[in-house]
């Protein structure tokens, strides 16, 4: 039959009726397409952790909550209630998907040894342990109790905390109540470069 | 943010320098652009790079990177000319009245009175205010000379006027590059706001790391300040002084104090010298100073509230009154260990481990290859992250043989963190908004939570001290961990801690009426004490997490005002005051500037400020008391003059060269650098001159598609920008016989850097007094780990590795534009 391109569509939209005029049936296809990828997903409130406009995403994960089921994250994007974006993000917002879901993500704790040329897997508990007990021994080996004109220093110069500028204002709090009692001196952050 | 993203709707007129919001910020931006639409306001750009930024602007001005300071003391010095000023706002909400002390001289050679050359420092007392009766005053007089009419010499708008009278616009045009007349423009309509002194028009200033990373980069932004509170914008609706910063938490780790001279919400680390805590409250509490008829609220007449409720959050009950609150738990900081010191001592040997945890330090830099020398020397270095990087990988970072790899003998941990999806907390952006995240999945394989790895750590730690005693152990013993899971800590809980509490029933002193019940989240911080009596892990956060429940989790999507305040979506510090000053948004009699945005207003029935937005001002104080909107100055007024030591480098901004430049200081070449900075001079610190064959501008900037070192790791944004380039000039490129897409090498007395050639026009060549400059510039996102770096696919270099080991002397920041390099096809 004859048909412009509108009408082509409202046939083929009509399922059944474009079997004829296609030789198949369309209708199960359109009936999946026109249920949302997001439909069944879980929406997560999130804030992109690129720059400082702070624009609120939305995370879509699938999986139906049960105790071992892990979520899987199907699509990420704009938070259209946030007042500063709107719903819009940058291509650093836009590429989240792929930075949450990345094959080059470090998956385990590893130990490059002094001298060696590759990295060896160390397990969580004795690469924490062998880490506090640098910290301590460093501590202790350059701890400054008191200045050379006999005022009260307690200080550590003998290690650094550098920290980053994208995590939480809890985990900035947390490093600085441990290093800082740990009489850490040098503590710095992005904040400063 | 003196103001915020949304707010830069309301403004009339814009200038961005030092930034470039529509390619760095590009959903904020949007608020820029929609100023422009619908209220006609227009939009200034001055940049070495016709930007995209630029090409939205309605002015542009290519700059030479680093004379900032003469270009805006160029408008400066115009706006006083041509009376464009905000007469009644300067004379009483800023020191411009204030009279300057006998003795106090102008940099007209380069130096400010008090220089001491042997140790390169300023003895800043001649740097005060005039006593009312002139008694001598060692630190701020509480009572300060003034002069209303503005027309004493000594006063702070005459030695303003004076000090800017040398940069005219040809000098301007010889230091900056940018032709008079353009100049004139820029300077003509950017104060055109303030034509005849009406006070209707409000104009912004936006900026980033283009000024904050020169070894005068607090002065920059300085002379910003100057010039808005002289045009009458801090404290008003579309105007104030904005940082665009950088990343998503980096206003909240400064607010938290991750920062090696501060403590959280911007109190000062105590010094040797504070040998009691009396004596350290008594360094870092301010008296009020001001005329005596005005009044000063001087918030931070505070300090000691807000110092034993941080004891108080830290050490608990072993923080007691009779032991100085435990104030000695901390460490005493008895000089500059900054980002830049750290890298310089472990290179001595001095600092033997390195905890690293979101932070690539080899990529930063500067003189990145430095760096790396650094960390070969250390024992031991952790490295938390989420993808393989160069400073977890220095040991084989290029160059390195397999013979010397060997005789590195630093033990690097690399521990897998969590990702932003992974982990809840809340987070402040650059308009000081805080808002809270959830998490939407697990840590994926053995990652965990970077809370719960330092929890781990630090108890671990603390075990061992228990166990095997050691070197001053009561403050690990002591500080406080009481979370329901101390080695999986709630961040709701740490939330809660730093908002703080009631550890006693609060009552009112007059009334005697209970205000809040031990145990009961604070409010605000107003109802803390200094008796031990309230916990607060940052007072400027108090009010983040109250009796009523998380406020930074709200999301309320109302504006009522039309001003984009959103009073109920998240939580701003302070008090969830949006914009900063908002006093000065009126007249001194309480009524605002500017009738059609109104901010806030003192209501007579009530006897009360009120408003739109919550006033950032002492709510009951009455206009006729002349209380001065800047509350968390000790004057109470904006500072035009900055006094005593409130700078290392000058209380006005002067120009002064980068410390590699091409040209010698045209106001005074015998001190053509800022005189109170310093080079390091490990063999690992080299400095270059036009002598030496670096006679090319270099400065460095980011990528719309690239977040610093991270994106080269997601296939979407490496598909936008696979590659690292070397932008230059069509003319120098011609010279050099250099063709787009050519490999180029950069070169600067450090170390080399090695990219495809970008050969543009947006970059003109500038003439500097008379000489021929280029300039050039790199994105600084690709390093030796990544797709593309893994793939063999670029060089491998790190942008860095060219910048120079020089900071600014106030907030010691690396100079990572503006320094000198030679170029080469290779």
């Amino acid at each position: 039959m004859d048909a412009n391109r509108r009408d082509f569509f409202k046939i083929t939209l009509a399922g059944g009726a474009a079997a004829s005029f296609l030789g198949f049936d369309l209708a199960p296809a359109y009936a999946q397409l026109q249920e949302l990828k997001i439909a069944r997903a879980r929406e997560t409130r999130s804030t992109c952790p690129y720059c400082a406009v702070g624009c609120g995403v939305l995370i879509y994960t699938i999986g139906d909550s049960a105790k071992n089921v892990t979520p899987q994250v199907i699509h990420v994007e704009g938070d259209p209630d946030h007042p500063t974006n709107r719903g819009t993000l940058c291509p650093k917002g836009a590429s989240l998907h792929q930075d949450i879901l990345n094959p080059r993500r470090l998956l385990k704790p590893q130990v490059r040894r002094p001298g060696s040329d590759h990295w060896e897997d160390i397990s969580w508990d004795r690469a924490l342990d062998e880490v506090a007990h640098r910290i301590k021994k460093t501590r202790d080996d350059t701890f400054v109790e008191k200045d050379a004109q006999g005022r009260t220093a307690n200080r550590c110069e003998g290690f650094a905390w550098i920290g980053g500028c994208t995590d939480t204002n809890e985990f900035n709090y947390l490093v600085v109540k441990t290093m800082r009692s740990l009489g850490v001196a040098y503590i710095e952050n992005q904040a400063r470069v | 943010m003196t103001n915020g993203w949304v707010d830069i709707k309301n403004t009339d007129m814009m200038l961005v320098m030092g930034g470039n919001p529509a390619e760095n910020h590009p959903c904020g931006f949007k608020w820029a652009i929609e100023a422009k639409r619908e209220r006609n306001a227009k939009l200034i750009v001055v940049d070495p790079r016709f930007t995209r930024t630029a090409a939205t602007g309605d002015l542009f001005c290519q700059i030479r990177a680093g004379s900032d300071i003469a270009f805006l003391g160029g408008v400066l010095r115009y706006a006083i000319e041509n009376n464009r000023i905000a007469k009644e706002y300067l004379a009483n909400f800023t020191n411009a009245a204030f009279i300057v002390k006998e003795g106090f001289k102008l940099p007209e050679d380069g130096l400010y009175s008090g220089f001491d050359p042997a140790t390169q420092t300023y003895d800043h007392s001649s740097w005060n205010y005039e006593a009312e009766g002139g008694a001598a005053s060692a630190g701020l007089p509480p009572k300060v000379a003034y002069d209303l009419t503005l027309q004493n010499p000594r006063c702070v708008f005459q030695l303003l006027r004076q000090q800017y009278s040398r940069y005219t616009p040809d000098m301007v045009e010889r230091i900056t590059g940018i032709a008079k007349e353009q100049f004139l423009k820029a300077a003509d309509l950017f104060t055109s706001i303030r034509t005849n002194g009406d006070m209707k028009k409000v104009a912004t200033i936006m900026y980033a790391v283009g000024w904050t990373q020169h070894s005068f980069g607090t002065q920059i932004i300085r002379t910003a300040a100057i010039l808005q509170l002289l045009l009458g914008n801090v404290g008003r609706a579309g105007g104030g002084v904005n940082a665009l910063r950088g990343h998503s938490n980096i206003q909240g780790a400064t607010d938290m104090a991750g920062l090696f001279d501060s403590l959280p919400g911007y109190l000062k680390a105590p010094i040797p010298t504070d040998t009691d805590f009396k004596t350290y409250m008594a360094r870092v509490t301010p008296s009020a100073s001001k005329p005596a008829p005005w009044d000063s609220f001087n918030y931070y007449s505070n300090t000691s509230k807000f110092t034993v409720s941080l004891l108080k959050a830290l050490y608990g009950d072993a923080a007691k009154k009779e032991n100085d609150w435990a104030f000695h738990y901390l460490p005493k900081v008895d000089r500059n260990y900054s980002w830049t010191e750290i890298w310089d001592n472990m290179y001595r040997g001095a600092v033997k481990g390195m905890l690293a945890f979101g932070m690539n330090g080899v990529c930063i830099g500067p003189d990145s290859q430095k760096n790396i020398e650094a960390l070969k020397r250390a024992d031991w270095l952790v490295v938390g992250e989420i993808y393989a990087d160069e400073t977890s990988e220095f040991w084989r970072s290029p160059g390195i043989t397999p013979e010397e790899m060997k005789k590195i003998n630093t033990t690097v941990y690399r521990l897998p963190c969590a990702g932003f999806a992974e982990k809840d907390g809340s987070m402040t952006n650059s308009a000081r908004w805080l808002n809270w995240k959830n998490v939407a999945v697990p840590p994926p394989g053995q990652c965990r939570l970077d809370q719960d790895i330092l929890a781990q750590i630090f108890l671990k730690v603390r075990e061992l001290y228990k166990t095997e005693g050691g070197k001053f152990p009561d403050p690990i013993l002591n500080l406080t961990w009481g979370y329901t899971e101390p080695e999986h800590p709630s961040l709701s809980e740490v939330a809660k801690e730093i908002n703080g509490k009631a550890l006693a029933n609060i009552s009112d002193p007059k009334t005697q009426q209970i205000l809040l019940r031990a145990g009961q989240q604070l409010p605000g911080f107003a109802l803390l004490r200094d008796d031990g009596t309230t916990s607060c892990g940052n007072w400027i956060y108090s009010g983040s997490w109250t009796e009523a429940g998380p406020q930074l989790a709200r999301r309320g999507t109302e504006d009522p005002s039309g001003m984009g305040v959103f009073p109920n979506w998240g939580w701003s510090w302070p008090a969830n005051r949006r914009v900063l000053y908002n006093r000065a948004s009126c007249d001194p009699s309480g009524k605002p500037w500017d009738p059609t945005r109104p901010q806030v207003w003192w209501n007579d029935e009530a006897q009360l400020w009120v408003g739109n937005d919550v006033p950032d001002f002492k709510a009951d104080s009455h206009p006729k008391d002349h209380m001065g909107p800047f509350i968390m100055n000790a004057e109470g007024v904006g500072r035009i003059f900055a006094p005593l030591a409130a700078f290392a480098d000058g209380p006005f901004p002067e120009h002064y060269e980068p410390i590699e430049s091409p040209v010698a200081n045209l106001f005074h070449p015998q001190h053509s650098n800022n005189p109170v900075v310093k080079k390091f001079s490990t063999p690992a610190d080299k400095y270059g001159a036009v002598a030496d064959g670096f006679t090319v501008i270099c400065t460095t900037y980011r990528l719309t598609e690239h977040y610093h070192y991270w994106t080269k790791n997601n296939p979407m944004n490496v598909q936008l920008i696979p590659e690292p380039f070397v932008e230059m000039p069509v003319e120098l490129a011609q010279e050099l016989g250099i063709r787009g897409g050519d490999k180029v090498k950069v070169t600067s007395a450090r170390s080399f850097y090695i990219a495809k050639a970008f050969v543009t026009k947006r970059i003109k060549p500038m003439t500097i007094d008379g000489k021929k400059i280029y300039q050039i510039g790199l994105p600084i996102n690709q390093g030796y780990r990544g797709i593309q770096e893994d793939a063999g696919k670029n060089a491998r270099t790190i942008a860095n590795r060219l910048t120079p080991s020089v900071v600014d002397p106030n907030a010691h920041t690396p100079e990572f534009k503006g320094f000198l390099v030679k170029v080469e096809k290779v």
